[in-house]
């Protein structure tokens, strides 16, 4: 018996490396897994069961055996059991897999919120304090973190095996999900929705780190610029502070606040302010009308980038109080100079 | 003839004597001579054996394409051809088997032959509209090709917006128009059928005395009628946005990139059934005349492909589950899901519970029967997986996808095929296949089979996404022992050409009714007369009724002697 080195590599590899299932890295992992093996117990019982039978009467009923044979017209009986135990089973796999589900998607809300912009082909990740990241997120263990998704270009989807999530990144809608890391380590990243030439490279990783160690490359890693800086550079830039000034007279709403509110719009409906609102309502502003404000709003498809966005709804999200809008509008009146943010100020 | 044979034989195998036998004189085949009589043929079984050259010929070009993705992923690095090279195999590969194999397969070329003559018509009720199915098959698979020879489209067989729209410089639109054509060749092939089995029934045939093979494609003709037309405008409305820019699914515009998903899949999820109730009705036939036995719980049976046919409209967005549609409309669906589950687990059932005091042989055609069993009662599971909300988040768009569909649109569909060709070979052709090696071809396909995508399953759950040109090194083994099973699976696929072409003219000739079976279309000459019947039968019995055969085979032999 010879084997060919080549085979016996293989098999050395596949007993030393090769695993059946991707670690457990994240606290929805277990739950996953758990579902998983009991489909899997489901499937294997089932192809048992089918395989028995079909072997079962060929060994009883073949023809050497059984050279005539016996015509069975049915079983109401038999046929109900057999469209009622499959049933059962479905809809089990039905509520257990929506339970699971209903916990991917709803994230809690002390959740952390990184920004994810997927492009062709690469992965911006965008931090709350200002890191900037491609084709790799680091996040800290032992925490909820929510990713909020949107594509540039076209359909993408954010994958982390270890963790047990995915999700599609849409261009011109925000997708969420959430997971809690609890094994510091660094897990494949995948994009999993084909996108062009380059889909197979548009890969990555996630690096999960002690709290303690996230907290030091948080501190490495900044720009200098938290997201929200960036956005009141731009609004300011934009002139949407001319408008939404938050002065009583103002032709645009007022904004301090503004964000998780209900708003009443023009059109007689309820809104609530969240992220996806805000950015539609700046893309797209004569479908979003505050009730009691004129439509006078120009768009601005096409004119700030989906990062830009990003910066901007950050901004809104933090703006609690009008006082350095108006600062700046007496700023940029007296010296028509770009407006900067005080922090920002060289000496 | 002999009738009672003093040793039982393992086979129900009866062919007539070879040393007098031969074909009848008169038969479709022969009944015209020359190109042009099978070009512009109205007759339902040329047009089918027309079909079944052209289907072949696409299966093998799809084929190949599959061949060499498992070659380029045999290693980690894209080292075979570039990345674009390779997002080209993948799209062709899937547009050539979905809408040139896999839709047509068993409805274009058995269905097509057959249903008429288990009804007890001359013909389908539009033999023109017949033909013209095929040439607008034809045109699209001509289409299909000139889109490769041009350079290739790498949009995916699923034609994903804006990607398809906005982001590609290859032949979109010609292979659009490709699917778009095919698809009426689709659509005409179903109105057909419907409407066959509406008027045509010979008298005596009604819905509940006909075999479960007419059934089958009935409840796929329904799909195929109702559901291309959604693929065809939303072919369309692709063109549309990528010539003039309508923005109907470009966000920038207004649009919504989901919409497309939605229509896509509108018609793409009834299509897997399309593809597969067909087989379901192959199985049928095959299970039973191989155990001599009436199909248990025929009735659960032919409802339940019309369940399947109904509720296969209302579950496409499980294919979205992830996409951002809302948790709530992604709960009925999954629920939905699980429904269309049951129909299949009841097939499963019900053919297994026809083995059950039969007096079952194993030629070639029961073994790919038992093979689809197996295979689709896998397929069918794995898909109550991705079915389920949660566990879908982490394998959808991975190789667990992959498997599942493979293993019910080849391990089911390609294996219902298979045994279809084979049970109905002497009918089509008059002559025999060779039953050894057929035999070790079906089980080398099963070995294959099981060899390329078991793997894929695991792959799947590790995380590897499909459509990937490049995969990390801890995926290579899974990948090696995948495309070392593509190969045996290709040795299968090759082996049945080679032997049924070999049968045309050595095959032994096979008679009115070889297997003994109870259909009306074993009761006549193989190969039949352009008319299929000298008179137009009258039918008195139920399907599978194996004690009227033998009374009949009884009363024919005292006639004759």
């Amino acid at each position: 018996m010879h084997i060919s080195p080549v085979l016996w590599q293989f098999l050395v590899k596949w007993l030393h490396s090769s695993s059946l299932f991707p670690a457990e890295a994240s606290t929805i992992a277990p739950y996953m897994d758990a579902l998983y093996f009991f489909l899997l117990l489901i499937t294997i019982i089932g192809i048992v069961l089918v395989g028995a039978l079909l072997i079962g009467f060929s060994l009883r009923y073949r023809r050497v055996k059984n050279p005539v044979a016996t015509q069975v017209e049915g079983s109401t009986l038999l046929e109900a059991t057999w469209t009622i135990i499959p049933l059962a089973l479905f809809l089990v796999c039905f509520v257990w897999g929506a339970l699971l589900y209903f916990r991917i998607y709803n994230p809690p809300a002390n959740a952390m919120n990184i920004y994810i912009v997927g492009k062709q082909w690469m992965w911006k990740a965008e931090h709350p304090g200002g890191q900037h990241e491609i084709n790799a997120l680091h996040v800290p263990t032992g925490r909820p973190v929510q990713l909020t998704m949107i594509s540039q270009d076209v359909f993408h989807s954010y994958s982390i095996p270890e963790f047990r999530v995915k999700r599609e990144v849409i261009p011109g809608r925000y997708t969420t999900v959430w997971f809690n890391a609890t094994e510091p380590g660094t897990y494949h990243l995948f994009c999993t929705q084909y996108c062009g030439t380059q889909h197979s490279g548009m890969i990555g990783e996630v690096v999960a780190m002690t709290p303690a160690d996230y907290e030091k490359w948080t501190q490495q890693s900044t720009s200098g610029m938290s997201l929200a800086q960036n956005g009141e550079r731009l609004f300011a830039s934009l002139g949407c502070n001319a408008c939404h000034s938050g002065n009583a007279a103002a032709r645009g709403p007022n904004l301090a606040g503004v964000f998780g509110s209900k708003l009443t719009l023009a059109n007689g409906n309820q809104a609530l302010v969240n992220e996806a609102y805000l950015r539609d309502a700046i893309l797209n502003p004569s479908q979003h009308i505050t009730a009691g404000f004129a439509p006078i709003m120009p768009t601005y498809q096409g004119q700030i980038s989906e990062d830009g966005l990003i910066d901007i709804i950050e901004y809104i999200k933090t703006l609690q109080t009008n006082y350095r809008v108006q600062q700046t509008n007496v700023t940029s009146q007296s010296n028509q100079a770009a407006p900067t943010t005080p922090e920002m100020v060289k000496p | 003839m002999s009738t009672a044979p003093i040793a039982i034989s393992n086979t129900i195998l009866t062919l007539p004597d070879q040393s007098t036998a031969t074909l009848p004189k008169r038969n479709y085949i022969n009944a015209e001579h020359g190109i042009l009589s099978w070009l512009l043929t109205g007759d339902h079984k040329r047009i089918a054996m027309l079909y079944l050259f052209s289907i072949t010929f696409f299966f093998f070009i799809g084929g190949a394409f599959a061949g060499l993705i498992r070659l380029e992923l045999l290693t980690p690095m894209p080292d075979l051809v570039a990345s674009d090279t390779y997002n080209k195999f993948f799209t062709m590969h899937g547009i050539i088997m979905i809408f040139l194999f896999l839709v047509p397969s068993v409805p274009a070329t058995l269905g097509n032959f057959l249903i008429p003559i288990m009804i007890g018509a001359k013909d389908l009720a539009f033999p023109k509209i017949n033909l013209l199915s095929w040439y607008l098959y034809l045109i699209g698979g001509t289409l299909t090709l000139a889109a490769l020879v041009l350079g290739g489209v790498d949009t995916g067989w699923t034609f994903t917006t804006p990607l398809s729209t906005h982001y590609l410089n290859t032949h979109v639109l010609t292979a659009a128009t490709a699917i778009f054509i095919a698809g009426f060749s689709s659509i005409f092939t179903g109105l057909n059928f419907i409407v066959t089995i509406h008027r045509m029934r010979a008298p005596g045939m009604t819905w509940f005395r006909m075999p479960l093979f007419c059934w089958s494609n009935y409840a796929a003709s329904i799909l195929m009628v109702l559901g291309t037309p959604v693929l065809a405008i939303a072919i369309v409305l692709v063109a549309l946005e990528r010539t003039i820019g309508i923005g109907v699914f470009d966000p920038a515009k207004g649009g919504d990139p989901l919409l497309f998903q939605h229509l896509f899949w509108f018609y793409s999820h009834p299509a897997v059934y399309i593809m597969i109730l067909p087989g379901m009705g192959v199985i049928s036939e095959v299970i039973s005349t191989f155990s001599r036995k009436r199909v248990f719980g025929y009735t659960a049976v032919a409802f339940s492909s019309v369940a399947i046919a109904l509720f296969g409209f209302f579950v496409w967005a499980h294919h979205m589950f992830i996409m951002g549609v809302s948790n709530y409309s992604a709960l009925v669906f999954s629920l939905l899901t699980m429904l269309v589950a049951v129909p299949s687990a009841i097939k499963i059932f019900n053919w297994a519970f026809t083995l059950q005091k039969g007096s079952i042989t194993f030629e070639t055609p029961m073994l790919y029967a038992f093979g689809f069993m197996g295979l689709f009662t896998i397929g069918g599971l794995t898909g109550v997986f991705l079915g389920s909300l949660g566990m879908d988040i982490h394998l959808t768009e991975t190789y667990f996808i992959v498997a599942h569909f493979h293993f019910v649109m080849v391990g089911g569909m390609l294996m219902a095929f298979l045994a279809g060709v084979h049970f109905w070979w002497p009918k089509l052709t008059g002559r025999m296949y060779p039953e050894g090696i057929s035999k070790l071809a079906a089980v080398v396909t099963f070995i294959g089979f099981n060899l390329t995508f078991l793997p894929q399953f695991i792959l799947g759950y590790l995380g590897m996404p499909r459509r990937y040109h490049a995969y990390p090194v801890d995926y290579q083994v899974l990948n090696v022992l995948s495309t070392a099973g593509a190969t045996v699976l290709g040795v299968g696929y090759m082996l049945p050409i080679l032997y049924l072409g070999w049968s045309l003219k050595y095959g032994a000739i096979a008679g009115d009714n070889p297997w003994q079976a109870t259909g009306l279309e074993w009761q006549i000459q193989s190969p039949p007369l352009t008319e299929n019947f000298t008179e137009i039968p009258i039918v008195d019995y139920e399907a599978y009724d194996y004690e009227w055969l033998e009374k009949k085979q009884k009363e024919q032999v005292t006639t004759v002697g």
